[in-house]
């Protein structure tokens, strides 16, 4: 059923206000570490605190920690199921949780011992009906939120491994996820097979807000550094950015020679710049305020599978079905 | 698994969507005005018309879209390997060449997205048709598939031979120009949808996604009743005006521009740029001295200087010479229940009730007394956000009336002046030298190290980060 779409034409959009802000210059970015070591797929990643350690998950299964700045690899796990499609890393830096077509999501201590099976210390924390497409640590090591093909998102106790909430409104597959850097932290945003943005009280359990301008599944969703706003990324070609307190999308970043999905997007520091992983093979680098493209990175010979920006701004990472992760800045 | 599986000739959505994109894009390069040009095609001794050089392509992509030659070659090379142009000369070579390299467009009928998915039957069907043309002329890979393809469908491989045996002679009554082009159009079709070992199979889409959502989520009425719960809120939300949210935009970036790394390049230089950790070692968790731009940051929100360990340290000095100390040790202690174990809520609370909320309690904090008789009925049953609205009364306080002080103040305007601005490494006087990349201890490690009092406040801050060369 198609909704009907309502745009007020008195509104402004965002790069009308941006008129004025200096535009930017020419814009060079490289790759600066190649991770090898998959064999296959690679379909997620995450950032430690740290700024430099890395936490990847791959098709055949394998989970690997690395030092990205030297590209050693530190800890490596075989989960038993392939598809492993979330990985995170926790606040710590001592845990690692992820999870796929095993429809839960693991925790897995990071051993010093490089002898030991990390293996044996594995907690199983989260159980879904259908694949696990996401996972976050919340503020510390003890509470997971999780997405799925299930069609919920939820919040869980690492320790007991209790469900502490559940999260019910998509109707089809959730696919991602991303919490608010808010100051009361209690809330976060979802995107789904529906096409379906939403926001989300996790104390109450509740949707607070619902976007759905997209005209495909949304791969990818990731605030806005103040938390005012968030951007997605979709099999439709753009990225969009949609604002809280307006209550409505905001931008669309789009061009006509780009025909490939958005997998994964990510700001940078200052939220000035948007990066967007695509199935293409490309990055795209959008200027978030002017809504145009500022830079096509290439270098990726399969499609990039997740993007996320490091802790501090200096680099962001991308992972690709050609088994590396590239690490550019 | 209990990953739904497509029913049979079921799409994909995604990939659908590329297709008609794609589509779209072949379609206009054909336009009779503002297409390509397109000239006749000598292949040995025949002469294929309707071709072009892959110079044409590019170019054609460049002026259409505005883009640079790297791109439209990588835009052309998706067309290539998505099958909708295919090359005359070397048809196993599907890379687009910036030269005068010949293409073709491929016919319609042979569009993925026509046959999609390929069928088994008519792989073998033209399988059998080149065994049966030239024998010897399949491939060593075509072979293998071929024999797997007999032992398969080999209760239909009467109608196989007999099909391949019929197009065949169809064909002979072509003109030969037309013979060779339905040939090559075939083999292409063939070459991306079922590609030589080794090639990667440009077609392999992962995981399905199901189109039948309602296997995913009964939408029943329970499902309805929230989507109308949504909406009725959505009715009576407040919005803010959007110039003034984009405005807000405007701002933020502006403020942090000079913190952006990817923007604004970091002092001394960018780790991963220069393969020096100075920067990570200046910004290390606690530092003797900070940079500037970290005690700029404190200024610019609350939860900026609460997020960084030594602001929050710096903040609780100067709230212990006001005597308010407490306030942050209650907001500390309130994000520890929050965000900490189930198992030990209970015990957590009432430490800080005896410590914060009991009449004569020994770092007594000032909530209202409504606030006060929520909480303290709560208590009674204490559960992870029972200390909620305490703990946002607390926070507002300390935002409204210590932190705006706290800025004013000497401390931190001492400190913002003995901040250090790096100097901006300058390049070395071998660029080709790298230096070596030294690993750092792991937060694993760090955290093993630790003593028992670091055990408490560990849930509630960010990780410290060790990265000493």
């Amino acid at each position: 059923m198609e909704r009907p779409r309502f745009t007020p034409k008195m509104s402004r959009c965002l790069h009308q206000v941006a008129e004025k802000v200096e535009g930017l210059g020419q814009f060079v970015m490289k790759t600066r570490r190649t991770l090898k070591g998959h064999g296959n797929k690679v379909l997620c990643m995450d950032w430690c605190k740290d700024k430099r350690r890395i936490v990847s998950s791959s098709q055949d299964g394998k989970v690997i920690v690395w030092d990205a700045f030297t590209t050693n690899k530190e800890h490596a796990v075989t989960m038993p199921c392939t598809w492993v499609m979330a990985c995170a890393y926790a606040p710590s830096g001592c845990a690692v949780a992820c999870g796929g077509l095993d429809n839960k999501c693991s925790v897995y201590p990071l051993s010093l011992d490089k002898n030991e099976n990390l293996a044996a210390k594995k907690k199983s924390v989260a159980m879904h009906t259908n694949y696990l497409s996401a996972c976050s640590f919340t503020n510390s090591d003890m509470q997971i939120l999780t997405s799925s093909g299930d069609g919920t998102c939820a919040l869980w106790d690492v320790e007991s491994g209790q469900l502490l909430q559940s999260f019910h409104g998509h109707a089809a597959d959730v696919l991602c996820l991303d919490l608010a850097p808010s100051e009361t932290g209690n809330t976060f945003v979802s995107g789904g097979c529906d096409k379906k943005a939403n926001v989300w009280d996790m104390r109450s359990g509740q949707c607070i807000q619902s976007f759905e301008t997209h005209e495909s599944d949304i791969n990818s969703v990731r605030y806005y550094p103040s938390g005012d706003a968030f951007a997605s990324g979709s099999d439709d070609a753009t990225c969009r950015l949609y604002d809280l307190r307006a209550d409505r999308e905001v931008a669309i970043y789009s061009k006509e020679s780009i025909i490939f999905g958005v997998s994964s997007v990510d700001f940078s520091l200052s939220g000035r710049l948007l990066f967007g992983g695509y199935n293409d093979y490309t990055i795209n680098v959008w200027d978030v305020l002017k809504g145009t493209r500022v830079s096509i990175l290439f270098g990726h010979e399969n499609r990039v599978s997740t993007l996320r920006v490091s802790p501090d701004g200096t680099a962001f990472c991308t992972g690709s079905w050609d088994h590396t992760l590239r690490i550019w800045a | 698994m209990t990953i739904n599986t497509l029913a049979k000739g079921g799409w994909h959505r995604e990939q659908m969507t590329c297709f008609q994109k794609m589509e779209k894009v072949i379609v206009a390069m054909q336009d009779p005005d503002m297409g390509m040009k397109m000239r006749n095609q000598r292949l040995l001794i025949t002469v294929i018309p309707h071709a072009m050089t892959g110079h044409d392509i590019i170019t054609w992509l460049i002026q259409k879209y505005s883009i640079c030659e790297e791109e439209a070659l990588h835009l052309g090379g998706m067309l290539l390997k998505y099958g909708y142009i295919y090359p005359l000369k070397e048809p196993r070579s599907i890379v687009l060449h910036p030269d005068e390299t010949p293409y073709r467009f491929q016919t319609p009928y042979f569009w993925t997205s026509t046959r999609w998915p390929a069928s088994e039957l008519d792989y073998a069907i033209y399988l059998a048709k080149k065994n049966i043309r030239k024998q010897g002329e399949l491939m060593e890979y075509e072979k293998e598939r071929y024999s797997v393809l007999h032992k398969r469908i080999n209760h239909t491989w009467d109608f196989v031979v007999m099909q391949a045996r019929e197009q065949l002679r169809a064909s002979k009554q072509r003109r030969k120009a037309d013979r060779i082009v339905l040939e090559c159009q075939e083999q292409a079709y063939w070459l991306i949808n079922r590609p030589p070992p080794g090639v990667g199979n440009v077609l392999d889409m992962g995981l399905e996604r199901p189109n039948n959502f309602s296997l995913r989520v009964t939408l029943n009425s329970d499902y309805y009743k929230r989507e109308i719960e949504t909406c009725r809120r959505a009715l009576g939300r407040n919005r803010v005006k959007s110039s003034i949210c984009l405005e807000g935009f405007v701002k933020y970036s502006e403020q942090y521009q000079n913190h952006d790394p990817i923007m604004q390049g970091c002092l001394p230089s960018n780790p991963w740029i220069s393969d020096d950790t100075a920067h990570w070692t200046m910004n290390a968790e606690m530092v003797p001295t900070p940079t500037r731009l970290r005690v700029e940051c404190w200024s610019f929100s609350f939860m900026e200087l609460l997020k960084d360990v030594m602001g929050r340290k710096e903040f609780m000095t100067y709230l212990e010479k006001e005597f308010s100390g407490e306030n942050l040790c209650f907001w500390q202690a309130c994000e520890d229940i929050r965000h900490g174990e189930s198992s030990k809520i209970a015990e957590k609370v009432e430490e800080v009730y005896k410590n914060f909320l009991a009449p004569g309690a020994a770092r007594w904090v000032n909530i209202d007394s409504k606030t006060m008789d929520k909480t303290l009925e709560g208590i009674k049953r204490p559960h992870r956000f029972v200390m909620d609205d305490a703990q946002m009364h607390i926070y507002f306080l300390m935002k409204k009336d210590s932190y705006p002080r706290y800025l004013k103040s000497d401390l931190y305007k001492n400190m913002l002046a003995k901040a250090i601005i790096p100097q901006e490494t300058k390049k070395s006087v071998f660029p080709f030298m790298r230096r070596q990349r030294h690993s750092s201890p792991s937060p694993a490690q760090a955290a093993a190290q630790a003593t028992e009092e670091d055990g408490r406040g560990k849930g509630a801050g960010p990780a410290g980060t060790n990265s000493d060369v």
